[in-house]
């Protein structure tokens, strides 16, 4: 199988006909469920993802008092790719989740004071949820575009007078996000570098490169993935490609 | 839920529906193409997706039967899909005995006998729901088994009933489950046997209403049975045959 991708790759061509650096088609879809805070839906050529946005008031952090609290977690469930097993999440899991959080915490995406309700004894809890549905590869830039995608449509909910959360009643106050940020991964098979891959060319990828960065195409986060290596003029080639891209991705938001 | 040991009235129900009414129903097949089969049964706000893989490999070896296959459902909501708090992550004691009672349903349908030593996998996953969870979950499997090409015998259609102060109704939702204190009676039913694969109760029903329940409740399957039917046969019909 490896053999075979190259031997494509080495011709200038890929499973699907694409280039190499050619995205397949983004479509972003804004509160897929109703039980959310905030919602989203992102399909990557076949590849589908759903994030959703939980909110809830929470003791902030001992060290960060007055700050609210974000986590980021990725469910690559068993529905969506033969190669996922029911049970805790395993490495790949993880990674996929750390790798998104690193992008929306380094770039600041929200601003965290103003999730502060009572220093040091209430403030929200920001809690990003993103599940695959098909996993036609890529699922680092669906599941990044997923996370972002549901903040922008997350909502408060309303807080009755005893200070609990009435998640039946939702305000219209919007999740404090100050920053879009985009990740794009660029991964190598051989001495080409590629974008968007395909399960097939994720299987046989050499290095992988997740690049996020913030509006104003600031680097916020980076992370290199596979047992393989980038040559200097290879990263910053992936750098620009990324940035580059990272336009298409932000047409889809809007 | 429980019902509540003060019965509020309830003279007619709060979205205007009548009291055999189905929410808003909608099917689709063919949704995961990663999957050999998948389906999505929507009814009000609830979802849910369903995708099969198989019948393949059963790990671990020692579950294998060599006298048939087995059928392996896994019901699980997605933590953002509950109203209230996030659901953790992972499964828990309701998510078993619904994945369980999930498998006890479709059975009837299927004969694995053919592919010895395998597993049929069911994966049921909710984006979003409004009680009546399990059932949308068991119409979308059907549907998704249907879509694998599994050899089966009938679909099966799933449905919620309620009973309250005397009144028999179809479909409750999450406020007439939670905050009403409605009976909830979760059924599926395969119509060309005219059997009952899923009965549960919560709540108190008198057993002179039983069979009206059960009656109501055919009905109304053979409504999502039908839109189960459409939806196969649309995907069936789009796909290309190449020769």
């Amino acid at each position: 199988m490896k053999d075979n991708i190259l031997k494509y790759i080495v011709k200038g061509m890929r499973y699907d006909r694409r280039k190499f650096d050619e995205y397949r088609t983004v479509t972003v879809e804004y509160g897929v469920s109703h039980a959310a805070e905030g919602s989203a839906r992102v399909r990557i050529g076949e590849t589908e993802v759903i994030a959703g946005v939980k909110l809830s008031l929470e003791k902030p952090y001992p060290d960060t008092p007055s700050q609210g609290n974000l986590m980021i977690n990725a469910e690559l469930t068993p529905m969506s790719s033969p190669l996922f097993e029911t049970g805790p999440p395993g490495e790949q899991a993880i990674e996929l989740s750390r790798v998104i959080d690193r992008g929306i915490r380094e770039s600041k995406a929200i601003d965290l004071t103003k999730l502060c309700v009572k220093e040091g004894e209430k403030v929200w809890s920001v809690m990003v949820d993103i599940v695959t549905v098909n996993d036609a590869g890529n699922l680092f830039d669906a599941g990044a575009l997923a996370a972002i995608a549901a903040l922008k449509n997350a909502v408060f909910p309303t807080v009755k007078e005893d200070g609990s959360v009435d998640y039946a009643k939702k305000t219209d106050k919007h999740v404090p996000l100050v920053q879009t940020p985009i990740a794009i991964t660029v991964i190598k098979i051989g001495d080409q570098l590629i974008i968007d891959p395909l399960p097939e060319e994720e299987a046989a990828l050499d290095a992988r490169l997740t690049i996020a960065f913030n509006d104003a195409n600031m680097l916020c986060a980076m992370q290199k993935g596979g047992p393989g290596y980038f040559t200097t003029e290879e990263l910053i080639q992936a750098a620009d490609i990324a940035i580059e891209k990272g336009k298409e991705l932000r047409r889809a938001l809007d | 839920m429980a019902a509540k040991a003060v019965k509020i009235d309830y003279p007619k129900r709060h979205d205007g529906r009548n009291w055999e009414d189905l929410r808003e129903i909608e099917a689709k097949v063919g949704i995961i193409p990663r999957a050999d089969g998948s389906a999505m049964f929507r009814i009000g706000h609830t979802v849910a997706y369903a995708a099969v893989y198989g019948p393949r490999e059963l790990h671990p070896k020692f579950m294998q039967n060599p006298e048939t296959g087995i059928l392996r459902c896994r019901y699980n909501m997605m933590p953002f899909s509950g109203h209230g708090e996030r659901v953790r992550p992972g499964t828990s004691r309701r998510s078993q005995e619904i994945s369980m009672l999930t498998s006890k349903a479709l059975m009837p349908v299927l004969d694995l006998k053919e592919c010895p030593n395998s597993v049929v996998d069911v994966f049921i996953e909710l984006p979003e729901t409004d009680a009546g969870t399990r059932c949308a979950g068991i119409t979308a499997a059907a549907m998704a088994l249907a879509d694998a090409g599994l050899v089966m015998k009938d679909l099966v259609a799933s449905l919620s009933m309620g009973h309250y102060n005397g009144r028999i109704m179809a479909d409750i939702d999450g406020y007439e489950d939670c905050d009403v204190g409605i009976s909830d009676i979760p059924l599926a039913y395969i119509p060309t046997l005219d059997k009952f694969s899923l009965l549960q109760l919560d709540g108190d029903v008198p057993k002179e209403d039983l069979m009206k329940i059960l009656t109501i409740a055919k009905k109304k399957a053979m409504d999502i049975y039908k839109v189960q039917q459409q939806a196969l046969k649309a995907k069936f019909a789009t796909e290309k045959v190449e020769r």
